[in-house]
């Protein structure tokens, strides 16, 4: 039984709390990277990451990538939205095709 | 071949040739595998750029609204509407195996099913626009369980397809040709070392002959 995350800061994600979501304000603490594992390695199948915080976290993140669980999925923050979700989509065609097919237009 | 020495022995020749069936075989089989995952992973990939438009339109529509409603909230009462939750998602995870890939599969379960139970907090002092943010957050939370299953998928197939390709590639330039070189070579070399044997005998033998009978 896993559990989903929501993970930035406050304003961008508190409203997640009420659909019964697991909300983590992380963006203060001195070693957000350590925090971060510890979140991803515990029981949730899925994180949620502002775009902002994603930025940051690349290094943590990546090192996910070749396991089936957790999802990290970076979502637009408060803020707005700088585009690492879409270019994440981008850099997976480029990978499997060779070139971005898919978003050229 | 210039790269490797091979012994240019019969036995190798034999190796050498079963090699080469097996690397076709693989290189076949390994080229289907990789035409099947592009297929799956463009569809799957076209769904997950629409998937992630929606989410992020309804993203900031909720957001959006959660400002209003901080506008015309105090702080403190929109943080304690929001502190005790009465909902909870769990979700069950299950795998799919697509090309010996497996992917993720996520069922979500809310502890009670009444959709009303997104709203934690009393109508009398909160703002509709909280009602509003939090019914479209609720609207969305479904496209981005299929949007974290689908983007977490096309992760794992773009991991796959490359590797793939990269076996594909260097089978059908190095493996194969290599080993049909080698072949090449042993076989010349053998038809080479039994035409000589050829010549060395024959040559004997009209020496032997002229020995025998002074021809």
């Amino acid at each position: 039984m896993y559990k989903i995350a929501v993970v930035g800061d406050r304003d961008s994600i508190y409203g997640f709390a009420a659909l019964g979501l697991d909300i983590y304000d992380i963006t203060d603490e001195e070693n957000i990277g350590k925090k971060f594992k510890s979140i991803a390695d515990s029981k949730y199948s899925v994180i949620y990451i502002t775009e902002e915080l994603a930025a940051k976290l690349e290094k943590e993140i990546d090192s996910y990538k070749d396991a089936e669980i957790p999802a990290i999925i970076p979502i637009p923050g408060i803020k707005g939205n700088n585009g690492i979700g879409i270019s994440n989509v981008k850099k997976f065609v480029e990978k499997a095709v060779g070139s971005d097919i898919i978003f050229n237009d | 071949m210039a790269s490797t020495q091979v012994n240019p022995t019969r036995m190798e020749l034999t190796r050498l040739k079963k090699k080469l069936i097996t690397a076709k075989r693989g290189h076949k089989l390994l080229k289907d595998k990789r035409d099947e995952l592009m297929r799956q992973f463009l569809d799957l990939v076209r769904e997950n750029k629409a998937l992630r438009e929606k989410v992020e339109k309804g993203i900031e529509q909720a957001n959006k609204n959660f400002v209003m409603a901080k506008a015309g909230m105090e702080e403190q009462m929109v943080t304690a509407s929001l502190l005790a939750p009465k909902q909870e998602v769990t979700l069950e995870v299950s795998k799919k195996n697509v090309m010996s890939v497996n992917l993720p599969v996520f069922d979500y379960q809310t502890r009670t099913s009444d959709n009303n139970d997104i709203y934690s907090y009393g109508f009398a002092f909160t703002s509709g626009d909280l009602d509003y943010a939090v019914k479209y957050l609720a609207d969305i939370l479904p496209d981005m369980l299929r949007l974290a299953e689908c983007e977490k998928s096309c992760q794992l197939m773009a991991n796959e397809i490359e590797k793939t390709r990269r076996r594909v590639n260097a089978l059908e330039h190095i493996m194969i040709p290599q080993t049909q070189e080698s072949i090449k070579y042993i076989t010349m070399k053998l038809d080479e070392n039994e035409r000589s044997t050829q010549t060395r005998l024959m040559k004997v033998k009209d020496m032997m002959l002229k020995q025998a009978h002074n021809y």
